[in-house]
């Protein structure tokens, strides 16, 4: 399988890379790590003119501690970097984790965070665990920057906020009061899969009592959503196995899957009534796992 | 960036410097150009083999500044001035590398076509955790697909290395 032509281009700066991306324009796309733009471009579902390359931004391929903001994902992250870093490991493992379950260690060498958000598929893993706990997004375009709530990136299937000239340069998790995290992703098989459905949770727990719980389905709609009517549900009552069952029945009510190659809506419905109980009880009982 | 030559078509090519098994390899290469085609094509080192080429099945895996990726999913521009190692490179002198012999000697090879790209991600995970469990080794091939041997006996051979190596060299090894 071979590649059309294209134009390519690797800027030495972020304000270049914008600047290229506003003369381009529709013609242009962004090449990150390219696990998806390359296999689509194969498959002929994408035929750009020219790809700007981000090999050269070096800035963005870090994860550091801020202290005030939080823990910083340069958007050139790999699915990998996040797996090893060691303030992930310590603060956030759910992330480390539900990096560790996408595709293949070949993948994940290559894959980054910013292209896994940017791209918008329903069923990616990293948007719902980084939503539950409350990541921002920063957009760098030729006109300043926008500072945002990851979960207002997404449209709709493969469609996000983000304008032509505009690139997502890093991902904070704020630090927050949350007691627990988790997220679980059903696939069909334990490697190379696409998420069924998944589930990510982030709790505040005083006292046997839920001060917070922020709940954040994948594969569950056309975008990864809340399920604000469960944390609404969830918000100041005493947790009980039949509380976090019930909380189940009301995320499955509310999310709206369709029915595809990988499950009914009527099993994912189901998968998302069982899962969103086990993953609040893992957040309870085992922190940020 | 590197050299850019346009030709009469109004397509660039692009001149690249790439490390390959210890040495330099200069070659002009187009934009669309994948880095499996380079190391196959240009350099003759057709160990690299080409399965689905959608970044599935692993034929294609190489060790990129000594970490395993699909060399079908990445653009040789994109690679300039890296370091790769392939197959033919995996073995340190004229004898066959430990995992290469661990393959042969446990059965883990049968029609082989997937074989080049199992030893580089079971060279990668040995090479990082010298005494993975079987958990790990699976996962570590995960991205590996052989539709021979049911992967009992590779993960048999990755497994048989691992016993064989003393820590003592490992630690020279470093």
């Amino acid at each position: 399988m071979y590649l059309p032509d294209f134009d390519y281009y690797a800027p030495d700066s972020l304000a270049e890379t914008c600047e290229g991306l506003e003369h381009f324009g529709a013609k242009a796309k962004v090449l990150s790590g390219g696990t998806d733009i390359i296999a689509k471009m194969k498959s002929g579902l994408l035929n750009p003119e020219v790809l700007i390359s981000l090999k050269k931004l070096e800035d963005l391929k870090k994860i550091e501690y801020v202290s005030g903001k939080g823990v910083v994902i340069g958007a050139l992250s790999t699915h990998n970097d996040l797996v090893n870093s060691k303030i992930l490991n310590d603060k956030y493992l759910s992330v480390s984790e539900a990096a560790h379950n996408m595709a293949s260690n070949q993948i994940r060498n290559i894959g980054t965070v910013g292209g896994n958000l940017c791209n918008a598929v329903p069923s990616a893993d990293l948007p719902p665990i980084l939503i539950a706990l409350g990541a921002t997004i920063k957009l760098v375009g030729t006109k300043g920057e926008r500072v945002m709530l990851l979960e207002d990136l997404f449209t709709g299937p493969m469609k996000t906020v983000i304008a032509e000239n505009e690139i997502l340069t890093e991902i904070v998790i704020p630090d927050q009061p949350s007691t627990g995290s988790n997220y679980i992703k059903f696939g069909l098989r334990r490697s190379g899969a696409l998420a069924v459905v998944g589930i990510a949770v982030a709790v505040t727990v005083n006292g046997g009592t839920f001060t917070e719980a922020k709940i954040a389905i994948g594969a569950a709609a056309p975008t990864p959503i809340r399920a604000r009517e469960t944390e609404k549900f969830l918000q100041g009552k005493t947790i009980s196995d039949d509380l976090l069952a019930e909380a189940g029945v009301i995320a499955s009510g509310e999310s709206k899957p369709i029915s595809d190659i990988r499950g009914s809506a009527e099993y994912r419905r189901d998968l998302i009534r069982v899962l969103t109980r086990r993953a609040l009880h893992k957040a309870i009982n085992e922190g940020h796992v | 960036m590197s050299q850019v030559i346009t030709d009469k078509h109004g397509i660039q090519h692009y001149m690249i410097t790439i490390n390959v098994n210890g040495d330099d390899y200069t070659r002009v290469v187009k934009a669309n150009t994948l880095l499996v085609n380079v190391l196959r094509d240009e350099l003759d080192l057709t160990g690299t083999k080409k399965g689905c080429e959608l970044g599935d099945c692993g034929s294609c895996t190489i060790l990129l500044e000594n970490k395993p990726v699909d060399s079908c999913m990445i653009l040789a521009i994109e690679a300039d001035g890296k370091k790769i190692t392939t197959i033919e490179g995996i073995a340190e002198s004229s004898e066959l590398d430990k995992v290469q012999e661990a393959f042969i000697n446990n059965g883990a090879i049968q029609c082989g076509y997937c074989t080049p790209g199992m030893i580089i991600s079971a060279k990668a995970l040995l090479t990082r955790n010298p005494h993975p469990n079987e958990k790990e080794v699976r996962e570590a091939i995960a991205g590996n697909l052989c539709r021979c041997t049911g992967f009992v006996n590779i993960v048999k051979a990755v497994l048989k290395v691992s016993e064989e190596t003393n820590d003592k060299e490992v630690i020279s090894n470093e």
